[in-house]
């Protein structure tokens, strides 16, 4: 095992530098916004830090690893594990508050409450979605989805019908 | 070859050398730290086979579905089926990873280079007769309506299975069965109201669709008997018998049938499991050469 280079693990905390790492695909967050970023601590001398991925076939995963032990290693950290965790599974009710505000802020319609189907057989919906989401553009609550699937795995396509622009919506999952 | 590493390497360096912007380095790993160890009581070369039949019905179908891409009906369609081929690709690997966690790994070591992970020598260097998905995903796409109704009963097969294996005794798989219930949600539903729309559409969308029900119900024949494999497991609290979740998903597509103003064929004798054993039609090796073609090629390739 290497010493950590220089010496700085006890200057510097390596939760706080994790917890500033911004999703790949969503800058405007971090992955502890998106409750991706599980935990961070310190196992004799090595940085380990659990995340979880979102969708089962998130491109990102791997760019997320990368970037969290390039910014530990920017920090002094010379030993870095990323380790994957699966359970709990990760839902859109991991994203914190101000997570939600920032990719609101962002253009980027924040999720509703995650659908909870823990036990049993998953109801058919055959109609048209129920689901809502503000137009983070003019605030409007006038919006329509347009496709459940999006440019990314975790986002649903939306239309504002008071200011007519087309946005994003982060969908529960 | 060299090319390609020069142009990664002159990257790689110009961002500080920590792998970040291009791909192919082997950091992907979709079980990196994830806690593999088998159960007491659960075979694990049964525990890998199921694997690799549930993730080969995975990756077969995600193959399937990309090639709608660049030919699909609308814009906002074609990104759909990428999503859903996306999310099954990502469910593909991790089952594929637990196999090789357990190492059921066939023979897919022997041409594959170790530098490639277990997942990858899985997916690329099985021959036809080492895969276990079932005839359902491998068969060809046909026109949209039959791709839809191809991902109806397959999604609404996957899911019924999935809510169940959530409560595997093989903590690993049913976490990727938990995570899995969600995506799969999406695709059923997806599936479900285009039929609905073809179906109860104009009389030339209703045609089709009703061809689409015709050609891939037969298919439903051996999808619902246990191999011998199955039926361990499911013993062991590790598996769910497909035989279980028979009645869940006739519900289900009979619902959607109906709703759609389709008719609904007879539903096929049971026959024993063809596509689990490795039987397959010709058509799965044909897929499986566009699949495997680049990384049998060039087994050290980096993109």
């Amino acid at each position: 095992m290497s010493a950590p280079i220089r010496g700085r693990t006890d200057v510097v905390d390596p939760r706080a530098v994790a917890g500033r790492v911004t999703d790949p695909e969503l800058p405007t967050v971090t992955l502890a916004d998106l409750g991706i970023l599980r935990d961070v601590r310190v196992e004799r001398g090595t940085v380990v830090v659990e995340i979880t991925p979102t969708y089962s076939g998130c491109p990102a995963m791997g760019v997320m690893r990368a970037d969290l032990v390039h910014a530990l290693h920017q920090a002094g950290f010379a030993d870095v594990d990323v380790r994957t965790v699966l359970s709990p599974p990760w839902t859109t009710d991991w994203i914190s508050d101000e997570g939600r505000r920032k990719l609101a802020a962002g253009g980027i319609a924040p999720p509703g409450n995650a659908p909870v189907r823990d036990v049993g057989p998953v109801p058919l919906r055959l109609g048209p979605s129920r689901r809502t989401a503000d137009c983070p553009l003019c605030g409007s609550a006038d919006t329509e989805e347009l496709s459940e699937f999006g440019a990314t795995a975790c986002k649903a396509l939306r239309r504002c019908r008071s200011c007519r622009e087309p946005f994003e919506h982060l969908k529960e999952i | 070859m060299a090319h390609e590493e020069t142009v990664y390497e002159a990257l790689d360096h110009a961002h500080g050398g920590e792998g970040q912007w291009a791909f192919g380095t082997g950091f992907d790993e979709p079980l990196a730290g994830v806690d593999t160890t088998v159960p007491e009581g659960i075979d694990p070369t049964d525990l890998g086979v199921y694997c690799l039949m549930l993730g080969d019905d995975a990756l077969v179908l995600a193959q399937r579905l990309t090639e709608w891409v660049t030919a699909a009906p609308e814009l906002e369609e074609e990104v759909a089926i990428a999503n859903v081929a996306l999310d099954l690709l990502g469910q593909a690997r991790l089952l594929l990873a637990r196999a090789g966690s357990v190492g059921v790994l066939g023979r897919s070591r022997e041409p594959a280079t170790d530098s490639i992970p277990d997942e990858d020598a899985l997916a690329y260097f099985r021959d036809p007769d080492e895969f276990r998905c079932t005839a359902l995903v491998a068969a060809p796409n046909g026109d949209f309506a039959r791709t839809m109704v191809r991902l109806l009963v397959a999604s609404s097969f996957r899911l019924a299975v999935f809510t169940r294996l959530r409560e595997s005794r093989d903590p690993v798989l049913a976490a990727i069965a938990a995570k899995g219930v969600h995506e799969l949600t999406y695709h059923r539903d997806h599936a479900a109201r285009w039929l609905v729309r073809l179906g109860d559409g104009t009389e030339e969308s209703s045609r089709r669709a009703q061809d689409g029900v015709e050609v891939v119900w037969p298919l439903l024949t051996d999808l619902f008997v246990p191999t011998d494999v199955e039926q361990r497991l499911t013993a062991a609290g590790a598996a769910v018998a497909p035989s279980a979740v028979r009645d869940e998903v006739r519900d289900v597509l009979a619902e959607v049938i109906g709703r759609a103003a389709l008719r609904l064929p007879e539903w096929p004798a049971d026959t024993p499991p063809r596509g689990r054993v490795g039987e397959h039609d010709p058509e799965l090796a044909e897929l499986l050469g566009t699949l495997q073609g680049l990384a049998r090629e060039h087994p050290a390739a980096t993109w």
